[in-house]
């Protein structure tokens, strides 16, 4: 069981009968046998985490206090006072009076007692108020797991309903400034084991002294329980997001490469983990206990060295491999396929020939932009030039193969029009060095366009397109990655033919699930050979109508590779982003062939991964390429208990070929501390890298339950996070205060965003291939991307400071901190939007159009004019740090307020009622404190 | 008429016929004691400079089942304008355009020197001659580099309007479009995947069955040649593209490793060339041209696998039944074949490689389309340069010699049938009343396709005599067979030629004398090697051998003249005396004896055997030997080890083979150099007399013969040796003394032995 849920304990055992609560349910994603029956009208909460979580929460102290009596916290955990968030005040005077409405809620985490409460007891009549306000408004899909008790609600009082105020919840933007006040621009030294990270949004210098950077490893925890009974009853998701390529920012010294020649890496003979500063060296030098399995190792002749007084070498800081957390290894022929030493990688770009593509200038477009884009492939060090091979192929039913070999005069197409077993029909010429080649290819590109001008073939395949580039690398015997440029369903006859299968009537069933699903079995298999041998196919779709994102999706996401999508593409609006997209994506920093292994220390174990990979096995994660942006979240469970005193150590190694065509293999090393406290663990929680795993177990689920029960449990193993803590960390308090732990304390709003987003809720609008296109972005997405992803951010544009190079200020993501007198942008990764308020400051308009007023401004452009006013340069310049470090070109959309494109942009206001559904910010709170309420009583 | 020689020579002159028998034996058993079959060769197109071709359609016979066309034989009332069949006996209206005859305004096809005459047909459309080349690249570089310097030649002897067409194959198969600018475009096949022809019409986009129901039909003509014009153009529009594309021709790139042969897809290749000729020019002449330097070693059509270290098929793996892939690439070729056959397209295979290249499986391509079959070790060599550029030489009226898409039909009289036919010919299966039911060769039909044909082609034609026992010689006592044969020329006209001819019947008991003095030897020795051969082709060598020994023996014991049980009276007279000669050598030819030949060499000379003509035919039974000597001129001599002799020089021409050799003492002469000394000049015109004869046959030979120049002692000597009676050998060396010639070592039997074996078993009343 639990197969591949988030769940890997087995929880009968645990349940204890007599509680109260419901009989132990096991909610696991992964076993729909479970899942029909979840949605019970009894509370049941179907634990994310552990069956039966209420079996874990002993019945609450009585008499509930109220305020800030913080003395018992302090003690039990020092310097990490929980925040309390009393429910919406009835009162409304309570709130106003600890929060004056114009500040900012909340007191730095610096200044003592950091409590915020939220006046009040969230009673009866507010939980009415809830219930009243959207519960019936919003209709089945937005209401929330299990409902209600019909107790409670019936209980309701006269008073009229009541919203909490929404400057008296936590909020993002708060915890955001506050943690970059604090952290940002300094150094953070890795020196410690267990010590929590700055923020994602932080930017601060990483120094490397033993422990991974957070850009390469981020844990939902650092601190992890001791025993596996602690784990199950915080229900906090014990894992790590991997993102062993992120590239550090110029100011951080790069990886190190280690050389040992022929003797290769020195590894743990027991457990084969690379030497790091995790072993530690006995018997004057000569044996070495490993960190991760304790066993005692003879240090090889040839490694060496004497101890100097503290047992430490004497070549600690002249070794990478024993002073750093990341640091690289040259691997020998041992660890290289065949152990024959990997030839560089190549580039093959298929384009998509269709009558569609050639009217639209679309293929135009590609062949213009490779002449240039050629020129930047990527090189390893200062090799030049690029060692990186190229290839190209157009298709429409037919494959066309293109020799471009340096010595002829032009370039040779050759057709295969056998789709149904596709194979190469030339070796020499086909994958050829770009400088050599440049002017057959550029002579090449140049006649594509032309040569299909007066093709009428509608039609294309797709799979045998995939098929052919392997084909093609494996015969040059080479990693390589793929550029398709597809823009139809395939529905040509040839494998992976596909057909519509879009059907709104699924929405909200228990069949949704297979709109996940990839229609056939072809492209699974196809991409477990694409990543046997090493090749990664990057998709860039440009759909016009439904082209089952679902399944042409799968190659790209299990190869390594990234999808882009542009619906609707237009040539003079979007190719720009499109071209940005590809620029990024040919030069981006990538590793070939790859194998991942993750090594833990005694006691637990990784279980599960999310993310673009491909298992053959439990423990090695292949994949054909990984690039700078992918990350892979790992779970892990205990096995046993964990010692306090040797901490919980983490070793990621990635085995790859460099675009150079070297193997190598890349280390990184993480140390975590152990904890027989629950203040511990929470006061150590990380809520990105939370909702990073949460949004990636969730989004994993969705193939196999219902989205409707996948809400619920997201929403109960919230509660039982919070209802846990304040069980066991926090001082007692009322019954109706909501009590979070600092580290958590914006979980709620990530997680309330998580719940909206499209693919968790079906709407009959949104189209079925923008969802899996998300689900599938989401699944390899790192830490900063997730986080902005959502929640979106939100900068009053009308407030920049021309003269400060420094971002404005960001706001919450909510309509009620827009003005109608501003200018904001919102990004969230994938878009961004210009919002401009039907009063917006004419000079600003004036500034950034070149326009005189808000009625001149075209909202088609998706770029903004090159004015040369103070306020066009600087939102240019804002807009260009936004991007700059997003995997993704954002599109821009201009929206007017009051406009009708202005709901694609509410939607990302994340605090907010949904327009088609999702609860806002405040009624999820509401919601998360009952579902507390009845987990503790 | 002074002799029948002379008559045969006329006919033969005139109508490309020479029969077994001239005068014929009246009944059915006659004939069958008769030994040798009454059988004809025919070289259809035989060329005729004095013989221009009339513009107009011949006249038909009436009845339906007769169909014969009006010719010199048929009795034609003038006055009626009537005309009656002179096989059938019907009696037919001139039609209108013939009012105007008389006896003495007779249209042509009634006078009697134009028993055999050409009409051009005017309907139809013509359709340009089609050359699809079908280049192996599995070839050494400078062996590509020939064959591509020769195709870029040939471009140059095609005429301007004819279509070409260019695939290439190695692992892959590779269809060259030849219509693009800019960029050279192919369709590429894998080389192991067999496909149907609606495949790879589908695949290559030559079958739009959809596009023209729905266009309007005035579009409909011009998609088809749009559609089939991409592969097959006007050599003048790409003359310039193809010679660049030839040019840019690399080696097979895909890489072989030590001790593999090159993968080669010949079977796909010539499956794909059939299959687009099939879809796009179905009935209209076209030669597909394959150049193979090796044997074919994957998929469909494989004969050998790729590791070196298990060699190609030989005779002996054959008899031991362990030629693995034979059966499967014969059938696979055989199927090519017939649809080739059935398209109306003939298929040339040149096939240069110093091992075998599996003509074995491949012949039935050329033997049943009509095409040629060029072997030789190289590109790179004359041989094959020259044999290519000979298919491109033209007739007296500037015309290809090659027709294509030829049927022949054969109308008897009623005392005749016909029993089958042996040559580059496939059945159409037209029964008749005028077939036999016995079949020799190819039989159970009056009609055959012959895909490609030139002025040299032959069959060998076989009749049976039905006429009863009792029956009285036939009314008008001649009996006379028409052959019509329509083709398409290569200025791409529609023709028929038609030759009627007549022989006398004569009663075999009263008449044998004149039936005797009428036997054609010569035609009877290859009409017979012809039956044997093809035999040979489903049979066991000894299997033949015996057969074609006991007819040599009935013949013998039936036209000999002897006293039984005595050898030494035995005679036979000159009309027959030849005979036995031409099967002695026969028996020792590579067409029926495969003994230190390859499968692929057996095949190459059957090939060229069953459709040369009745004289290169008997040169390859019995080749010439001239000798030179200073004592006289150049005398042909006996094919005898005796005429081997030091100061000799000896020229041979086996068809396949000239071989030029220099007795012991004209070879020391010339290492001596004498030749170069003025005072022996004459020694030096003695070298050269044989090599310009030599030059002289070589011109005229298709395909080029092997030209060997050696000497006594030399190791190439063997192909003089291995040919000539051993009427000295080492067994009987020194019976016949040691000036007289040189020994051969074998224990084959020589003429003479074999003659008295013949005799002493003719004469005998045991058999």
């Amino acid at each position: 069981m639990s197969q591949q849920g988030y769940v890997a304990t087995p929880p009968y055992s645990q349940s204890q009968p007599g509680i109260g609560l419901s009989p132990p349910h096991h909610g696991h994603y992964g076993d729909p046998s479970h899942a029909t029956s979840l949605p019970g009208v009894m509370k049941s909460p179907g634990p994310l985490g552990v069956a039966a979580p209420g079996a874990m929460l002993p019945p609450l102290p009585p008499g509930p206090q109220q305020f800030g009596q913080n003395g018992a916290h302090a003690s039990s955990a020092p310097g990490l006072p929980p925040h309390r968030f009393a429910g919406p005040a009835p009162v409304r005077s309570v709130a106003s009076a600890y929060q004056p409405s114009a500040q900012p809620s909340y007191p730095s985490p610096m200044s003592t007692p950091p409590v915020v409460q939220l006046g009040g007891q969230l009673g009866a009549m507010q939980l009415d108020s809830h219930a009243a306000g959207y519960g019936p408004q919003m209709g089945a899909p937005a209401s929330y797991p299990g409902g209600l008790p019909a107790g409670p609600a019936r209980m309701a009082g006269p008073q009229p309903p009541k919203q909490l105020d929404p400057d008296a919840v936590p909020s993002p933007i708060q915890v955001i400034e506050s943690d970059r006040a604090a952290r940002g621009g300094q150094v953070y030294v890795t020196n410690t084991r267990g010590q929590v990270p700055p923020l994602v949004t932080t930017d601060c210098v990483v120094q490397d002294q033993g422990h991974a950077s957070p850009r390469y490893i981020r844990c939902t925890t650092y601190c992890f329980p001791s025993s596996s009974d602690l784990a199950k009853q915080a229900q906090v998701p014990l894992a790590a997001v991997l993102q062993p390529f992120a590239t550090p920012p110029a100011d951080e010294t790069p990886l190190y490469l280690v050389n040992h020649g022929e003797n290769g890496p020195v590894r743990c003979n027991r457990c084969k983990a690379y030497m790091c500063p995790f072993m530690q060296f006995i018997e004057g030098g000569r044996r070495y206990q490993c960190g991760f399995c304790n066993c005692v190792n003879d240090v090889p002749a040839f490694y060496f060295q004497h101890l100097d007084h503290l047992g430490r070498r004497l070549d600690h800081y002249e070794k990478p491999e024993l002073s750093l957390g990341s640091y690289e290894y040259v691997a020998t022929l041992d660890y290289c396929r065949r152990s024959k030493p990997p030839s560089p990688p190549a580039f093959i770009f298929m384009i998509n020939v269709s009558y569609s593509n050639i009217k639209s200038g679309l293929v135009k477009l590609i062949c213009e932009e490779l002449k240039t884009v050629l020129e930047w492939l990527p090189r390893e060090g200062q090799e030049e030039p690029s060692a990186v091979r190229v290839g190209f192929i157009t298709y429409h039913t037919v494959l066309h193969f293109f020799n471009v070999k340096s010595n002829l005069a032009q370039p040779q197409m050759m057709v295969v029009t056998d789709v149904g077993e596709v194979f190469v029909p030339l070796l020499d010429g086909f994958l050829v060095n770009y400088q050599e080649s440049q002017s057959v290819i550029h002579n090449l590109l140049d006649q594509i366009p032309g040569m299909f001008a007066d093709s009428s073939e509608s039609e294309a395949v797709f799979a045998p397109v995939v098929q052919a580039g392997m084909e093609a690398l494996k015969a040059a015997d080479c990693p390589g990655k793929l550029f398709i440029f597809h823009s139809s369903l395939p529905t040509a006859e040839a494998p992976g033919k596909l057909k519509n299968r879009d059907d709104k009537r699924l929405l909200n069933t228990d069949k949704e699930k297979v709109l996940f699903q990839p229609q056939t079995s072809v492209y699974e298999s196809l991409a477990k050979d694409c990543v046997a041998h090493g090749c990664s196919v990057t998709l860039f779709l440009f759909p016009s109508q439904y082209v089952d994102v679902a399944s042409l999706g799968l190659v790209p996401l299990l190869t390594g590779g990234t999808l882009y999508k542009y619906s609707n593409f237009q040539m003079h609006v979007d190719s720009q982003q499109f071209l940005r997209d590809l620029r990024g994506d040919i030069e981006k920093k990538i590793g070939f062939d790859a194998i991942m292994r993750v090594r833990t220390s005694t006691g637990f174990r990784a279980t599960d991964f999310f993310g673009g990979v491909f298992m053959n096995n439990t423990t090695d994660v292949e994949m054909a390429a990984l690039d700078c942006d992918k990350a892979v979240t790992v779970e892990f469970k205990h096995d046993d208990r964990l010692s306090e005193d040797s901490g919980a150590l983490i070793q990621c190694a990635v085995l790859y070929t460099t675009v150079g065509g070297q193997r190598r293999l890349r280390i990184h090393n993480l140390g975590l501390s152990c904890s027989s406290q629950l203040a511990d663990l929470y006061k150590s929680c990380e809520t990105d890298a939370l909702v990073n795993f949460f949004a990636k177990s969730a989004f994993k689920a969705v193939l196999h339950q219902p989205v409707k029960v996948i809400r619920e449990i997201l929403v109960n193993q919230t509660a039982h996070m919070l209802a846990c803590y304040r069980k066991n960390c926090a001082s007692p308090s009322a019954a109706s205060q909501l009590i979070l732990p600092d580290s958590m304390k914006i979980l709620p709003v990530y997680m309330n965003s998580l719940l909206k987003s499209c693919v968790l809720l079906s709407r009959p609008d949104t189209p079925t291939d923008e969802r899996a296109f998300q689900r599938q972005l989401v699944m390899t997405m790192g830490v900063a991307d997730s986080q902005l992803f959502f929640y979106p951010q939100l900068l009053p544009i009308h407030t920049l400071d021309v003269k400060s190079t420094a971002l404005p200020a960001a706001v919450r993501c909510s309509e009620s901190r827009l003005s109608e007198g501003g200018v904001f942008l919102l990004a969230n990764g994938l878009n961004m939007f210009l919002w401009l308020g039907v009063s917006s400051p004419p000079e600003l308009i004036q500034g950034i159009f070149n326009v005189p007023s808000l009625a001149h401004v075209n909202t088609d452009m998706t770029q903004l004019p090159a004015v040369g006013s103070p306020h066009s340069q600087q939102l240019r310049t804002v807009m260009g740090i936004i991007q700059r470090k997003r995997p993704y070109s954002m599109k821009l959309t201009i929206v007017k307020q009051r406009e009708q494109p202005e709901a694609a942009f509410r939607q990302l206001l994340v605090e907010d009622r949904g327009l088609h559904g999702g609860s806002s910010y405040v009624d999820f709170l509401c919601c998360v404190h009952k579902e507390i309420c009845q987990l503790l009583s | 008429m002074a002799t029948y020689l002379e008559f045969i020579q006329q006919n033969e002159e005139r109508d490309g016929v020479r029969f077994s028998w001239n005068v014929w034996p009246s009944s059915r058993l006659e004939a069958t004691r008769m030994v040798v079959p009454l059988a004809c060769l025919l070289t259809p197109l035989k060329e005729r400079p004095d013989l221009p071709p009339v513009q107009y359609e011949p006249v038909l016979c009436s009845r339906p089942t007769c169909k014969a066309v009006l010719n010199p034989l048929c009795q034609v009332d003038y006055r009626a304008k009537l005309w009656a069949c002179n096989f059938c006996f019907q009696r037919n209206q001139f039609p209108p355009a013939y009012a105007g005859i008389s006896e003495v305004n007779q249209p042509a096809e009634l006078m009697p020197q134009f028993s055999t005459i050409e009409y051009v047909i005017q309907r139809g459309a013509q359709s340009p001659l089609i050359f699809l080349y079908v280049v192996d690249t599995c070839l050494e570089e400078d062996d590509l580099q020939a064959l591509k310097e020769s195709l870029q030649m040939s471009l140059s002897l095609l005429p301007p309007d004819a279509l070409v067409g260019l695939i290439t194959f190695g692992r892959m198969v590779q269809v060259h479009e030849l219509s693009c600018e800019g960029i050279s475009k192919s369709y590429v096949f894998r080389g192991t995947k067999d496909l149907t022809a609606k495949q790879i019409q589908d695949m290559l986009g030559l079958s739009k069955p959809a596009m023209p129901v729905q266009q309007a039909r005035p579009a409909q003509p011009q998609e088809h040649p749009f559609v089939s014009s991409r592969f097959l153009q006007p050599i003048q529009k790409i003359d310039m593209n193809l010679t660049d594309l030839l040019g840019e021709l690399q080696r097979d790139p895909w890489p072989v490793t030590q001790g593999k042969r090159p993968l080669r897809s010949t079977g796909v290749a010539l499956s794909i060339a059939v299959g687009l000729l099939e879809g796009t020019f179905p009935n209209t002449g076209a030669r597909i041209m394959l150049f193979t330097g090796g044997p074919p070693t994957q998929g469909p059509g494989m004969v050998v696998g790729d590791e070196l270290k298990i060699p190609i098929r030989s005779w002996h793996d054959i008899e031991k039944d362990n030629a693995r892939f034979m059966k499967k690439a014969t059938k696979h070729y055989e199927m090519l074949a017939n649809r080739t056959a059935a398209n109306g397209h003939c298929i040339d295979i040149y096939a240069c490689a110093l091992d075998q290249t599996g003509l074995l499986e491949m012949k039935c391509c050329t033997n049943l389309t009509g095409g040629h079959m060029v072997m030789g070790d190289s590109f790179n060599t004359s041989l094959f340069k020259q044999t290519f550029q000979r298919i491109f030489s033209k007739d007296f009226n500037g015309d290809f010699r090659m027709a294509f898409g030829a049927t022949l039909e054969v109308k008897t009289s009623r005392e005749l049938k016909i029993a089958g036919a042996i040559g580059p010919c496939v059945s159409l299966n037209v029964k008749g009343p005028c077939v036999s039911e016995n079949e020799l060769g190819v039989g159970g039909t009056s009609q055959w396709k012959i895909c490609g044909l030139d002025p040299t082609s032959t069959l060998g034609i076989y009749f049976e005599v039905v006429n009863q026992h009792n029956a009285p010689i036939p009314q008008g006592g001649r009996g006379a067979i028409q052959f019509v044969t329509q083709y398409q020329h290569s200025s791409t006209q529609k023709r028929i030629r038609v030759t009627t001819i007549a022989r006398n019947w004569a009663d075999a008991q009263s008449q044998l004398r004149h039936i005797e003095a009428a036997f054609d030897q010569e035609a009877a020795a290859v009409l017979m090697a012809r039956l044997g051969v093809f035999r040979a082709e489903s049979e066991e060598g000894p299997d033949v051998l015996r057969w074609l020994d006991r007819q040599l023996i009935r013949l013998c014991q039936k036209f000999g003249q002897y006293n039984k049980e005595d050898p030494i009276s035995f005679r036979l007279s000159d009309s027959f005396s030849l005979y036995p000669q031409f099967m002695f050598h026969l028996r020792r030819s590579p067409f029926l004896q495969v003994f230190n030949n390859s499968p692929d060499e057996s095949s190459y000379y059957r090939h060229h055997f069953a459709r040369q003509d009745l004289t290169q035919s008997l040169i390859m039974i019995q080749p010439i030997l001239y000798s030179y000597s200073f004592h006289g001129p150049p005398e042909p001599v006996l094919l005898d080890s005796s005429s081997i002799l030091a100061d000799r020089i000896l020229l041979m021409d086996t068809f396949f083979q000239i071989v030029i050799y220099l007795g012991e003492t004209i070879a020391q002469w010339q290492k001596a150099r004498y030749q170069d000394m003025p005072e022996y000049e004459n020694f030096k015109h003695l070298l050269q007399a044989p090599l310009d004869d030599a030059q002289e046959i070589l011109q005229a030979r298709f395909p080029m013969p092997r030209y060997i120049n050696t000497e006594h002692g030399g190791s190439q000597a063997r192909f003089l040796l291995s040919k000539v009676n051993p009427s000295q050998t080492h067994n009987n060396l020194y019976a016949w003394g040691q000036e007289t010639g040189a020994p051969i070592l074998t224990d084959d039997v020589s003429l003479q032995v074999f003659m008295d074996h013949l005799k002493k078993l003719a004469v005998s009343s045991a058999c």
